[in-house]
């Protein structure tokens, strides 16, 4: 997997920090799950998390608080949840397609998802995360492009089969777009393989196409 | 979730809470050398060498936490215990949190260090780097009650990172003590926002409104900031 578009240091920065909103968390640490390099720039920021915190005047502890936590580790641990069984991934030795923490979320790898029909050929699956935004899986049909439209706020998408392109430029598996206000943009999947990506997304999006925002309610996109 | 609710119960098995910690000179060494020495030296060994420095070493602090996760060494961790409590405890409390409700997390986080030691890879972040992060955890899963998913090394579909060359990567720990040093000749105002994300966990517009300045001067500063730390630390990649 080569990867030419990474998050930009501010997101990574909001995720190593702790800052970042659950949707949003999600997409940086699928990201990191395909990208080494990013996760390397993670580490570096919480390095220098733990070097500032190095850096601060001390505040003593309660007298007994080593007694205390003493105890708490020689407590019987709780047994654990049971754990739930796994989703069947593709099949007995190959790699599942949507890395963790993703396939947890969505509850299985794409084979077994329950596709909700987009309209225009596109499918997706909605993914609960807690704040106002929204997470989504996409699949767009091969070669068709996805309605061009503008965003009320920042959107990000992660491709994890296929790819995309738009005005910006190509985006592969493992690939990550950061589109703000400003970018009124035409993605098209590119031919061959459908493009399966997650996107997150800060307020809906507005379709440029007057008939497309007709039927945007509809859609629930 | 994974939940550290406080639970009451027997009193701890071993005196070990007055026992000023002690470190093995050859543990300092190598890490390498500790893998295999950690269960073949009991902590009560003659040449013991106290550590009595509020300065522990990286190379010790990493010691420590190895002997804690090979060994569940408690002498180990009460140096761990003594160098990272008062400071998890100011980093806690520069969220405002009240004292009793930091010391609770402080107590959880070292906890959660205890039980998750054999977790630590020395090759991937340095103790202190490691033990940063189950703080920033705990207090997001404490006091934000939030989740903040996270990559999981052990996935099938995860891409491992290429094998670092033995000559084109500087340690951890080396990586540590230049990270130190850039930090200290870091302007103030660079600082103070770094402060501002870490401590108080606030995004970049959060920041920017909080100190009256524009989101880009925040970018800018936060930019700097980091590739001053970088090129202080001399990344050879
Ligand atoms: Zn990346």
């Amino acid at each position: 997997m080569t990867i030419t578009h990474h998050p930009s240091e501010e997101l990574l920065l909001d995720y190593a920090t702790g800052a970042l909103g659950e949707a949003w968390s999600l997409a940086v640490a699928t990201h990191l799950a395909l990208c080494p390099v990013c996760r390397q720039t993670v580490t570096e920021m919480e390095a220098i998390g733990a070097g500032l915190m190095a850096r601060l005047e001390t505040e003593p502890v309660a007298d007994d608080a080593f007694t205390d936590v003493l105890e708490r580790i020689d407590a019987p641990l709780a047994p654990p949840a049971p754990a739930p069984a796994p989703p069947p991934v593709r099949a007995a030795g190959t790699k599942p397609l949507l890395p963790q923490p993703l396939r947890d979320y969505v509850g299985g790898d794409v084979a077994h998802l329950n596709w909700q029909r987009l309209g225009l050929g596109a499918y997706q699956k909605l993914i609960p995360t807690a704040g106002g935004s929204t997470a989504r899986l996409l699949r767009i049909p091969a070669g068709q492009p996805v309605p061009e439209h503008g965003h009320r706020g920042l959107e990000l998408t992660l491709v994890l089969d296929g790819a995309f392109s738009d005005q910006t430029g190509y985006y592969g598996a493992g690939d990550f777009q950061e589109a703000d206000d400003n970018l009124q943009h035409q993605p098209h999947a590119a031919p061959d393989t459908d493009c399966i990506c997650l996107a997150v997304t800060e307020a809906p999006l507005k379709f440029k196409d007057l008939s497309v925002r007709l039927v945007q309610p509809l859609l629930g996109i | 979730m994974e939940t550290c609710l406080p639970i009451q119960h027997a009193a701890p098995s071993e005196p070990t809470a007055g026992t000023p910690f002690a470190w093995p000179l050859p543990f300092q060494k190598s890490k390498r050398v500790e893998r295999q020495r950690v269960n073949s030296v009991p902590n009560e060994t003659a040449d013991q060498v106290a550590m009595t420095a509020p300065e522990t070493s990286v190379e010790a602090l990493n010691a420590m936490l190895l002997a804690v996760a090979v060994g569940q060494d408690r002498a180990a961790f009460r140096g761990l215990f003594d160098h990272f409590a008062p400071r998890l405890k100011a980093f806690v409390r520069r969220q405002g949190t009240d004292p009793q409700m930091a010391e609770e997390v402080v107590q959880e986080t070292m906890v959660k260090v205890w039980h998750k030691a054999g977790q630590f890879d020395p090759a991937k972040a340095s103790a202190a780097t490691w033990v940063f992060t189950i703080a920033r955890n705990m207090r997001i899963d404490h006091l934000r009650k939030a989740n903040r998913p996270e990559p999981d090394y052990n996935d099938p579909a995860f891409v491992p990172d290429a094998e670092p060359g033995a000559v084109d990567r500087i340690s951890r720990d080396q990586e540590a003590g230049r990270l130190h040093a850039a930090l200290t000749v870091l302007p103030e105002e660079q600082q103070a926002v770094l402060r501002l994300a870490f401590f108080e966990d606030k995004a970049h517009a959060e920041i920017a409104e909080e100190l009256g300045i524009p989101l880009g001067t925040v970018k800018s500063r936060i930019r700097l900031a980091f590739k001053r730390v970088r090129s202080e630390i001399g990344e050879i990649r």
